[in-house]
């Protein structure tokens, strides 16, 4: 620190993390090219040797986990479904049993057997038994009490609460309505003024904070933020949190899931999260702040959101003008070929960009996303450009947050740790297939940073299942 | 870290070590080295073991202290037992694992029930708070045992959230209670200054800049953020000047006119900066990033804006496109490659020239 007399605490803590993620980049750029491809491998084998192996036995450091064990079969079994890999039918059989264990009986998951229950538990939960999928796992799953609990957990202003007497903020509304929406229970009384909740939590930034008046953060990260971090989580730690969702996203989501997105000011939602892509390649959480792995998702996702709206809803959609320009437009009403839901999507663009293109008739089948206006390239046919640095993300997340031994991390330095290998492996998948034209065709191999066989699976963004997972519980939901 | 270096934060905030762990333990009224079972008074408890099933998954082997500490919480949490050993049994399980939102729960029905003296709880809050503030039950907890004591509370809660922010000027949790502690029960006198301060200290610290905005968009002394708007203005322009690369006051900059977007366009100040920054040519993203809003809600610029941003641009491949708008986009997509696509469809957004 002394070596850094002048710079600010922000400053020098910038340079510390610059400096060793540079020499990571450096060295790399060094190597030979053998040596290069084998340092950009996703080591499948040895993450999912580490995530299994969590499923199986954890150590004494995880009692402060001990309130969040849903979320640790999510983190494990999405990180796993995500490679592609399955869990033996007696592990899988296992996590179902133990799931309903966590079950309430009057509805809801809590973070243990016989603890109250909680509603990010229960969004882990969900997602643990919808990516697991089949009959059992899906009908384990009390519909009917679950809903019960969620209206009960809706405070008269809108917004949500945590749990009985807990905590209202951004996240408990996404969770809730991401749940709900996944189980095929979302109606009028759940969404009733979440969206002015949500809508008052956008700061003068552009990005969404936890509560009215708090800063604009992709959210907190437990194990980062706090500079304890995850080494103590493996080792001798006292710290825990329930919580390891982040606020952007979750109030984007939430916006989309209710359909009210528009209501958002989206272009200054759309710059706020762009530029906190930093020179390290990866995301940061707030302006100004470190990088962090988690938010290679937390951020990361926001963009495969965006992207989803706009291929729905046309390409012209997002509108860049502050909202002002909100007049009624026509409305336009995309082919129902958009077989991965997002419901409601479909019917809402009334306020699409009305000052370009006057609702033009899309073709759902052909959805034109961020088209890539390079006068070299149109001649090309048009793709879709996302609108961050996917590639750059890639190597930020190979190179600097993969454990070659197993697991992803925070940062260089930092331990690896369930919840940022989830998070991790969810933006590398977004990143991979944030160039596809549509869900269902394979991504070109220069969409896939170092060997195809890093391809990970495509996930659905609004609830960060893996897509074929999300499709099985939609149908099975839909029916009953 | 890998090359010696500790993390800074690390250094001020070091894992709670098991020292103070164990101060909180010896705290908490239990004889040293006698476990629950063996304690007359918890003779006539039957422990609740967790209903874990014959193969559970995520199994945490769990110290024999911990085990034992929840077998008695989920004993006497069932039984619904308002007891003072109960609620020190609370105190237990919370050292243990302070993220179980379900013995904080019943903590605070026992803390109802009991009557227990609050300005103790904000003691034991403190201790907790020592090895780990960024607990979101905490906070919770906190904010209820606060609002309870109201106003009164009120100088203790500054005091504690200013304490913190001083070992970690951007934790979450701590910003999230000062100003809801502002709110409920006031205090604003001294908040811009203290925004201030911790400015003078770092002026990249982005939780100064959103305080600030809070202070002078909420405070019911200040009269708002039109009434604001001049001084602020000045204010934020100056720090600009002196760091162009700092994002921090340029989002502020732009917070400052969030009601009234014409004058935003309009301010000649506004423009002044950019035109500044563009003609020191160093450190110059957030100026064009500016600009190109500025244009795009209607901006008419002089010769002055497009010769600053001609001398920006240093390639001689092609000419810099004759739309000012464009052009700035062109020059973006070049120096902030690593948002080249984003500058890109900015470029595609752009309304048609008049
Ligand atoms: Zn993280």
């Amino acid at each position: 620190m002394e070596s850094f007399p002048s710079l600010t605490v922000t400053q020098r803590d910038q340079i510390l993390v610059e400096q060793q993620v540079f020499n990571i980049y450096k060295a790399f750029y060094d190597m030979p090219p053998s040596s290069q491809s084998l340092m950009l491998e996703l080591q499948r084998e040895n993450h999912v040797e580490y995530l299994t192996n969590g499923l199986k036995h954890l150590g004494p450091s995880f009692c402060v986990l001990d309130a969040n064990r849903p979320w640790l079969c999510y983190w494990i079994i999405h990180s796993i479904a995500l490679m592609d890999e399955f869990l033996d039918p007696e592990l899988e059989d296992n996590t179902i049993d133990f799931l309903s264990r966590c079950q309430d009986p009057n509805g809801g998951y809590g973070g243990g057997p016989g603890q109250m229950p909680h509603v990010a538990t229960t969004y882990a939960a969900v997602n643990s038994l919808v990516t697991l999928g089949g009959d059992k796992a899906l009908c384990s799953i009390n519909r009917e009490k679950l809903y019960t609990f969620l209206r009960r957990m809706k405070d008269p202003n809108g917004a949500f609460r945590m749990h009985d007497d807990g905590e209202i903020d951004v996240r408990a509304c996404y969770t809730a309505i991401s749940v709900a929406s996944l189980l095929n229970i979302l109606d009028d009384d759940l969404v009733q003024d979440v969206g002015n909740y949500i809508l008052s939590c956008q700061t003068y930034e552009g990005g969404i904070a936890g509560e009215p008046g708090s800063e604009a953060h992709g959210g907190i990260c437990q194990f980062v933020a706090c500079g304890i971090a995850s080494i103590q989580y493996e080792k001798a730690s006292t710290s825990s949190d329930n919580l390891f969702i982040r606020y952007t996203f979750c109030g984007l989501a939430t916006m989309i899931l209710i359909n009210e997105v528009d209501r958002l000011d989206l272009s200054s939602l759309i710059d706020w999260v762009v530029f906190r892509q930093g020179v390290e390649a990866g995301f940061q959480g707030r302006t100004n702040k470190l990088v962090d792995g988690c938010y290679s998702f937390w951020q990361g996702g926001v963009f495969a959101l965006l992207k989803r709206l706009q291929s729905t809803k046309g390409e012209q959609s997002v509108p860049m003008g502050d909202g002002e320009d909100s007049g009624a437009g026509s409305p336009q009403t995309t082919a129902s070929s958009d077989a991965t839901g997002a419901e409601g999507l479909n019917e809402d663009s009334s306020q699409a960009g009305s000052h370009f293109e006057q609702g033009e008739p899309h073709d759902a089948s052909c959805p034109v996303v961020v088209e890539n206006i390079d006068h070299n390239s149109s001649k090309r046919r048009a793709k879709v450009e996302p609108l961050f640095n996917c590639l750059a993300l890639q190597q930020y997340i190979l190179l600097c947050a993969q454990e070659p031994g197993g697991g992803l991390r925070d940062k260089p330095g930092k331990s690896r740790d369930h919840y940022h290998t989830c998070y991790c492996l969810s933006g590398l998948s977004v990143c991979q297939h944030s160039w596809s034209e549509d869900e269902d065709s394979p991504p070109l191999p220069s969409a896939i940073l170092g060997s195809y066989s890093n391809l990970l699976e495509p996930i659905h963004p609004l609830y960060n299942v893996v897509l074929d997972r999300y499709q099985e519980a939609h149908e099975f939901f839909s029916r009953s | 870290m890998a090359n010696g270096h500790p993390s800074f934060l690390a250094l001020l905030f070091p894992p709670p070590a098991l020292g103070s762990y164990r101060t909180l333990k010896m705290e908490s009224d239990e004889p040293d080295g006698h476990s629950l079972s063996r304690r007359v008074e918890w003779c006539d408890v039957t422990p609740l073991p967790q209903d874990d099933g014959p193969n559970p998954v995520v199994p945490i082997a769990y110290k024999e202290e911990f085990r034992e500490t929840m077998d008695y919480f989920r004993a006497i949490y069932q039984a619904d037992e308002r007891s003072p050993r109960a609620f020190r049994l609370t105190r237990q399980a919370i050292v243990a694992n302070p993220g179980n939102y379900t013995v904080w729960h019943f903590r605070r029905l026992l803390l109802q029930t009991l009557n227990v003296d609050l300005y103790e709880e904000l003691d034991f809050l403190q201790q907790i708070a020592n090895s780990n503030s960024k607990n979101y039950q905490l906070w919770h907890h906190r904010r209820w045992v606060v609002e309870r004591l109201g106003i009164d509370a009120r100088a203790k809660e500054l005091q504690l959230t200013k304490k913190i922010l001083s070992l970690d000027a951007k934790n979450y949790h701590a910003w999230s209670h000062r100003q809801w502690v502002l709110q409920a029960l006031g205090g604003w006198e001294d908040e811009l200054d203290y925004c201030q301060q911790l400015l003078e200290e770092d002026i990249f610290n982005n939780s100064a800049w959103n305080q600030r905005y809070f202070v002078i968009t909420r405070s019911p002394f200040l009269g708002g953020l039109k009434a604001m708007r001049e001084s602020e203005v000045r204010y934020t322009v100056e720090a600009i000047l002196a760091k162009p690369e700092n994002e921090s006051p340029w989002r502020y900059l732009r917070g400052l006119y969030k009601d009234n977007i014409e004058v935003w366009v309009n301010d000649p100040q506004i423009s002044l900066v950019c035109l500044k920054v563009m003609n020191a040519k160093s450190n110059y993203v957030f100026a064009l990033s500016m600009l190109l809003d500025l244009l795009c809600h209607g901006f008419q610029p002089s010769e002055e804006f497009r010769d600053a941003v001609d001398a920006l641009w240093t390639s001689d491949n092609h000419p810099l496109d004759s739309d000012l708008a464009k052009a700035v986009c062109c020059i973006l997509e070049h120096v902030d490659s690593l948002r080249a696509s984003y500058w890109r469809w900015r470029k595609s957004k752009l309304p048609l020239a008049a």
